[in-house]
């Protein structure tokens, strides 16, 4: 599944839409302690977090990961919005608990 | 591919987090360019970055050289911060002195330094209590 068939799944509110539209993802990841995801998050994956400040950003830069997709109705301030927007990240949101979100990307990537 | 060595040179503000991580990112954007394989610009930008954040929080800042030849990429992180009164202890997974502020941002987690030494091929630490710390990473390419 590319970050463009999961905006066409229409499961998840894209925030920002980057430019990475092709690119596959490989597997859900959960996380919301930043020093943790750094170490840890594949690449390509899409990260489900509830973790929405500036440094969320840096971390999904720099570890590759395929998207974003902020848990639990967290949403970015617009520092952080406009942050995602320069660095082209694609960023999702949901209301759905971080277990439900990524469970619905696994279920995605199995179907 | 390089024939040379390349230089590039940050300075890194205390404190600042909202451009905590540019750095790590424009060395990571100039590897990609280089042609540099993927997982060793993740592994150089992981290390890189944790040391940033480490300078960011505990330090107030400092300087990051960055040296990239054709076998390797070397990471000079030089502060003028406290230093570290017990490196084998900082060493340890899960152990961190960040303040709650820290912690609520995300970071805290106590695993910096044990993520540097994972993703590197070499890792030197000297330090000096009140002085600073400097820190050397090098990755094999």
């Amino acid at each position: 599944m590319t970050v463009q068939e999961l905006i066409n799944k229409g499961k998840f509110k894209p925030i920002n839409i980057g430019s990475n539209l092709d690119q596959q993802i490989a597997e859900p990841f959960c996380c919301d302690l930043l020093s943790i995801a750094m170490g840890k998050a594949p690449s390509g994956s899409a990260w489900v977090t509830v973790m929405g400040n500036i440094n969320t950003l840096a971390v999904a830069a720099l570890t590759d990961v395929a998207c974003i997709i902020l848990a639990e109705g967290v949403m970015f301030d617009d520092a952080t919005l406009e942050k995602a927007k320069s660095q082209d990240i694609t960023v999702f949101g949901t209301d759905e608990h971080i277990f439900d979100a990524a469970l619905a990307i696994h279920n995605f990537l199995h179907e | 591919m390089l024939n040379d060595e390349l230089h590039l040179s940050y300075q890194i503000l205390g404190d600042d987090f909202t451009r905590a991580g540019e750095a790590s990112s424009d060395v990571k954007h100039k590897l990609k360019m280089m042609g540099i394989s993927p997982e060793t610009v993740r592994r150089v930008a992981i290390a890189m970055y944790e040391g940033e954040i480490n300078m960011v929080i505990h330090a107030d800042g400092g300087t990051i050289d960055v040296i990239i030849s054709p076998s390797e990429v070397k990471l000079i992180l030089k502060d003028k911060g406290p230093g570290i009164a017990d490196i084998e202890l900082a060493m340890q997974e899960g152990y961190s002195t960040a303040p709650d502020n820290i912690r609520s941002l995300g970071f805290g987690a106590g695993m910096g330094l044990s993520n540097m030494k994972k993703y590197t091929d070499e890792m030197d630490i000297e330090t000096e209590l009140g002085v600073g710390t400097t820190v050397t990473m090098t990755i094999k390419i």
